[in-house]
């Protein structure tokens, strides 16, 4: 009887399309793809929600701003002071402003912009939504006839896509005045040397192509850190996993979207 | 005990369920379910934790979609109707949560706000302000007005979250386990309240719980929900009279004879 049970345990096929693992992945894309449609298809329509708007792009920027700060000023100064022995080496100090603003604008401002509010901002939004999704606030929400989706989602995925270009323009001119004062403090440079030096050899392409990567680094923060908080389970254990995942998950695509951004933008380049 | 002023219409049905199935991978948690619940009329659901209580209000309210059958609230099938009809149709339904869903990033003022300013655009800011001290002062909580969920206790949670609900003046409650986790004293309290509003209001609710003291206080009606079906219909005494050996743990326990 025991041997039969066991044989007929053995003969049952197998349950996942490639492993376990593997499946559970796919899954998840499938449904980040059908969270992601849902929000395309509701952000056009009405009710616009401007007040949670507006009180959304506050918590993600103006609270923001203090890390920001910090972030961006010590970049510049460390950058600076990091590359300059490598210049002077050459002889070539003089080019340390451009080299710095090209660095700061092309890449460390979208990039460190980025990598923060996935931390900050996105762990935030998978642990309010998650907590929300866990004691039924949603629901709640739901049942005052009140869509939970544009309310709680739409608001913040367009929240993350507005400020984040605008954190990243902040945190590259603080990173500018973080490079001026270690250049100033070292070369004597002046404030119009420094600029018109460093400017020199930024274009149109430069600024636009981190603004575009601001803009997509805003959405995928968003759309992530809510995809993750919205679809909690598993009381507050899946809270604290929402708020990982988010940062995780939204650290990793801002990577691959450098990439394929910068590769794109290089395309256009004269 | 509160009784003057009830009247239960049993020609006009509100709640009427037919057939309801409703499953969660293998596990079958509704296996053909009929429900009716008349204007006036609170009605209780009996049953042990996870035989789907509570799935059974959600899909009422159209939070869970069923497998099978059909939900008519207020001449409304709410597995058939467009999701503006839902909203509509929600706006006419109360839903008391267990462990009250309050949101936690607004004050009890804004908490009880949230439904009006969304749903009542054509009301002014002294009308909304009254009619939210009005639903506090119906829960007996007015000084709680500003504080933040988080401040509450248990029971005033319990209490805010049916003001939030009675503010929108719906004609359908539904109450998932109104005493859970409360001491006796404040039990008794929610189970006044709940009779109060009906009384107040002429609402109709389903009353989940597993508390027999809040199913006598409560309930016009009561139901018993064993293995995904109801065992057991009728008021209080017709369910614990009938003999049936599966309620007896169940009023043992409560009353503990």
């Amino acid at each position: 009887m025991h041997d039969a049970s066991m044989k007929v345990k053995q003969k049952q096929p197998r349950r996942y399309v490639i492993s376990q693992k593997l499946d559970a992945f796919f899954i998840d894309m499938y449904s980040l793809g059908q969270f992601m449609g849902r929000f395309f298809r509701a952000v056009f329509l009405p009710p616009y929600e401007f007040k949670e708007i507006i009180k959304q792009s506050y918590a993600v920027g103006v609270k923001s701003l203090p890390l920001i700060t910090l972030t961006g000023f010590i970049t510049g100064i460390v950058f600076t002071k990091q590359s300059r022995p490598s210049l002077s080496e050459f002889g070539a100090t003089s080019w340390l402003p451009s080299l710095v603003a090209i660095a700061i604008i092309r890449a460390l401002a979208p990039l460190v912009t980025g990598l923060i509010t996935a931390g900050k901002v996105g762990s935030n939004i998978g642990a309010e939504l998650g907590s929300m999704k866990v004691t039924e606030q949603i629901d709640a929400m739901e049942v005052s006839a009140t869509n939970p989706f544009k309310f709680l989602v739409v608001t913040r995925v367009l929240a993350t896509t507005f400020m984040v270009p605008l954190l990243m323009l902040y945190m590259a001119l603080l990173a500018l005045a973080g490079a001026f004062v270690n250049v100033h403090a070292n070369e004597q440079t002046s404030f119009v040397s420094f600029i018109e030096n460093g400017f020199h050899s930024i274009n149109f392409i430069d600024i636009f192509s981190s603004v575009l990567k601001s803009i997509v680094f805003g959405f995928t923060i968003g759309i992530i850190s809510c995809y993750q908080g919205y679809n909690t389970t598993q009381g507050t254990q899946g809270v604290g996993r929402a708020a990982n995942t988010s940062v995780v998950m939204a650290m990793f695509l801002i990577f691959i979207e450098e990439i394929v951004i910068v590769q794109i933008t290089n395309w256009f380049r004269p | 005990m509160i009784k003057e002023g009830l009247h239960i219409d049993r020609t006009k049905c509100v709640i009427c369920i037919r057939d309801l199935h409703k499953s969660f991978g293998p596990n079958h948690v509704l296996r053909g379910i009929d429900l009716d619940v008349y204007q006036g009329e609170n009605v209780v659901v009996l049953g042990r934790s996870g035989t789907g209580k509570s799935v059974l209000i959600k899909i009422i309210a159209g939070l869970l979609k069923p497998d099978k059958g059909t939900v008519n609230v207020l001449g409304n099938d709410v597995t058939a109707i467009s999701y503006r009809e839902l909203e509509q149709l929600r706006l006419r339904i109360g839903f008391s949560f267990q462990n009250s869903a309050l949101y936690d990033s607004m004050t009890v003022r804004e908490n009880l706000e949230f439904p009006l300013l969304r749903n009542s655009k054509h009301l002014s800011r002294g009308q909304v302000t009254e009619a939210v001290e009005k639903a506090l002062d119906a829960v007996g909580l007015s000084q709680t007005i500003n504080q933040w969920p988080a401040e509450l206790s248990g029971g005033q949670r319990k209490r805010i979250g049916i003001a939030r609900t009675l503010i929108m003046q719906p004609a359908i409650m539904l109450y998932d386990e109104p005493t859970a986790g409360l001491d006796p004293i404040t039990s008794m309290e929610i189970n006044e309240l709940i009779k109060e509003v009906q009384l107040k209001f002429n609402t109709s609710s389903i009353i989940i719980t597993h508390d027999l003291t809040c199913a006598k206080i409560t309930g016009d009606r009561l139901a018993v929900l064993l293995d995904g079906r109801f065992v057991q219909e009728g008021s209080f005494e017709q369910v614990f009279s009938s003999g049936d050996e599966r309620l007896k743990s169940f009023y043992d326990y409560n009353f503990i004879t």
